[in-house]
């Protein structure tokens, strides 16, 4: 006698797992594990100089032109850029977030995290353009630091040599507010929620024993709200290490690592290299999880 | 008696190397096959989407009941990659792109006696190194521009002459340095405008083609470049960005398109352009129809269609670009009577059209190739 299939199901336990889980598991396996074999399998064979043809045989010579003086540029200004940006969310997102969630209620709270929320509705791309106007030479910023007589105070960060150049829009400047501006409320939330998860009884407890508001912050609520901090860290690193619009549009034509993946896979065919850099940001982040995680970073999310 | 066997060995020797090539050429046209799927740069093939005025596909669709679909490409590279993966009819390939093809035998020959229109085809295109090869046609022409010198007319009261004022540090006629205010292009092909500048200014390199650089050559290419880097704040990829750059960043010298030109020119920016007299880089596109085409009828059709002059001129007044077909240069209500000229008509001669770099090369034996010029222009912007 045939069996139903739900007999069999009870009967199996296991194959109704297997069979409820395989597509997605497929789409994991095939899609997403394999593209990233390819693109390991990619970054091992090399383009040779002389006719521009892939050579599909194994060779570290890719990873070994990592290290020429202009693509090991490229990692470390990547690096330094997203450093900068991640350190600089912190410093204004952690007030805002504090204020959100510790002292802002009802209206105000609201208001808050429409205005944290807001920025995220529009288009990323409407926004960098938008900012382009912004910092631009004849743009918003020269034309209030003009009718207040402080074109001097432009030029003389402009000068500043290395991150300066010939108007903000095309300076490293320019490109780190930009990414400090795309991606601040990605430290804004997670912080928000970190502190409001500080229960209101430690604080209390910690003044009753007689500490002030600053030790009570510092050995009690930054403590407590510091994997938030290292969980919005991961999401502004990550995502300056990996963009390549924002630098594109405003900053001064010295690569990151996502225009380099961009520009040797799109532009010369170099697939070698542009998954070796690829490589090099997965490595970066690896090993970035790996130190959040030990902070705590995943007990926050 | 010698000479008799010399030229049947010649005469067999020529047609056993185009034998394989016309073997598979089309002889006769059937009927169309319902539709044709054209791999296209974006505003090539338009049928009224964008602007109502600007529709070239829907009388085609009326006339041979070919459904046109097409898919645009972002770059030369990614439609060789199209192609190479097939399923496509026809692909608009520019010169850094149409040999590869040919070479990759991923194209056909066409045979030019379907194609009535090929009569209208400017002579200078019919046979061009870019879309022939040993006398066989690989596509018909459809439209090309040149790399204009768009600069600032309140700066330069007369056209710059010469291409040195993007490329060497020099007072502009309003007495301030052209530091920061010149850009290029930021794609390595650009390497090639240093090539034809220097091919003037240092004619003792002996650079004959700019496409074609041996290694001395290169070097010197890469000097003037890296000595360019302090000049240009940034290097411009998009057409809108440098529009944009022209207006608000204070740059009044760069490489460009007649495309931005005309932008800025429909907006009275006070910018014009110039081809200085060293000569300038260009691009031509050809209409290339893949090896393996499922639709050739409705693909020769298409062929055909692309050079009546209505089309051809609708699509230079779209594109800012310069008509295959003289004949579109009159008489078309978007392109103007003057179109063909503002974009660039008559300089054809002063024009090295766009190709690969590749490593064995005609002028030089051995070149640079390609890849090279790519990772050395990014080490280059990178100083």
């Amino acid at each position: 006698m045939p069996q139903p299939l739900s007999t069999l199901f009870f009967r199996k336990p296991g194959l109704l797992t297997a069979v409820v889980m395989a597509p997605p598991l497929l789409w994991l396996v095939v899609v997403y594990l394999g593209s990233l074999a390819a693109l390991l399998l990619q970054s091992f064979y090399a383009l040779d100089d002389f006719s521009g043809l892939i050579i599909h045989e194994f060779t570290l010579s890719t990873y070994a032109h990592l290290f020429d003086e202009a693509n090991y540029q490229i990692i470390l200004r990547t690096l330094t850029m997203s450093a900068a940006v991640t350190v600089a969310s912190v410093i204004i997102a952690f007030p805002i977030a504090y204020y959100a969630a510790r002292f802002a209620t009802g209206k105000m709270k609201a208001f808050f995290y429409l205005a944290i929320m807001m920025p995220l509705w529009s288009s990323y791309l409407v926004k960098i353009y938008a900012w382009k106007l912004i910092l631009a030479k004849e743009g918003i910023i020269t034309w209030v630091a003009t009718n207040l007589h402080a074109q001097w105070l432009i030029d003389g960060i402009l000068s500043i040599p290395a991150i300066g150049g010939s108007s903000l829009s095309f300076s490293y400047i320019g490109t780190f507010l930009v990414f400090v501006y795309i991606w601040l409320p990605y430290m804004i939330l997670p912080i928000q929620s970190s502190l409001e998860r500080v229960p209101t009884s430690f604080i209390e407890a910690s003044a009753d024993l007689g500490a002030t508001p600053r030790q009570t912050f510092r050995n009690v609520i930054f403590p407590l709200a510091f994997p938030g901090v290292v969980a919005g860290s991961i999401f502004t690193f990550s995502l300056t290490l990996g963009d390549y619009i924002v630098p594109q549009i405003v900053g001064n034509s010295r690569l990151m690592i996502g225009q380099a993946v961009y520009t040797f896979q799109g532009t010369s065919g170099d697939i070698p290299l542009a998954a070796a850099f690829t490589v090099v940001a997965m490595i970066i982040m690896g090993i970035y999880l790996t130190l959040a995680k030990r902070l705590g970073a995943f007990d926050a999310l | 008696m010698k000479s008799l066997k010399t030229a049947m060995i010649a005469i067999l020797a020529t047609t056993s190397s185009i034998a394989p090539a016309l073997a598979d050429m089309a002889k006769a046209l059937g009927a169309g096959e319902g539709q044709v799927d054209i791999v296209a740069w974006p505003g090539y093939v338009e049928n009224g989407s964008s602007d109502k005025a600007y529709d070239w596909v829907t009388d085609f669709e009326k006339a041979t009941s070919c459904k046109v679909n097409v898919k645009t490409a972002a770059s030369s590279d990614e439609m060789v990659t199209l192609m190479n993966q097939g399923g496509f009819d026809l692909v608009t390939a520019s010169g850094d792109a149409s040999l590869r093809l040919v070479a990759g035998k991923k194209v056909q020959a066409i045979n030019t006696d379907l194609i009535p229109n090929w009569k209208n085809v400017d002579e200078r295109l019919q046979s061009a190194p870019w879309n022939t090869v040993e006398g066989v046609h690989y596509g018909t022409p459809y439209q090309w521009g040149p790399n204009v010198l768009a600069y600032n007319t309140n700066v330069f009261k007369e056209a710059p002459k010469s291409w040195s004022v993007v490329f060497e540090e020099q007072n502009l006629p309003d007495g301030k340095s052209n530091k920061g205010r010149v850009q290029s292009y930021y794609g390595a092909i650009a390497m090639a405008d240093a090539a034809v500048y220097l091919m003037s200014k240092k004619p003792e390199l002996g650079i004959k083609n700019p496409y074609e650089l041996n290694k001395d050559q290169y070097a010197a290419v890469v000097a003037l470049l890296t000595g360019q880097r302090a000049l240009v704040g940034r290097y411009w990829g998009d057409a809108a960005v440098q529009v944009d750059d022209f207006k608000n960043e204070g740059v009044v010298a760069s490489s460009s398109w007649p495309y931005q030109v005309n932008l800025l020119q429909a907006d009275k920016k006070p910018i014009a352009s110039t081809i200085p007299v060293e000569g300038a880089t260009g691009w031509s596109d050809t209409t290339m129809m893949h090896v393996d085409a499922k639709h050739p009828n409705c693909a020769y059709m298409w062929l055909n269609h692309s050079l009546e002059p209505k089309v051809q001129g609708d699509v230079a007044a779209w594109f800012g670009s310069v008509p295959a077909v003289p004949a579109a240069c009159k008489g078309n209500a978007l392109l103007t009577d003057a179109g063909c000229e503002t974009n660039g008509f008559a300089n054809f001669d002063k024009i090295y059209f766009w190709r690969t770099p590749t490593g064995k090369c005609e002028a030089e034996g051995t070149c640079v190739p390609y890849s090279q010029w790519s990772k050395d222009y990014v080490a280059v912007q990178g100083k």
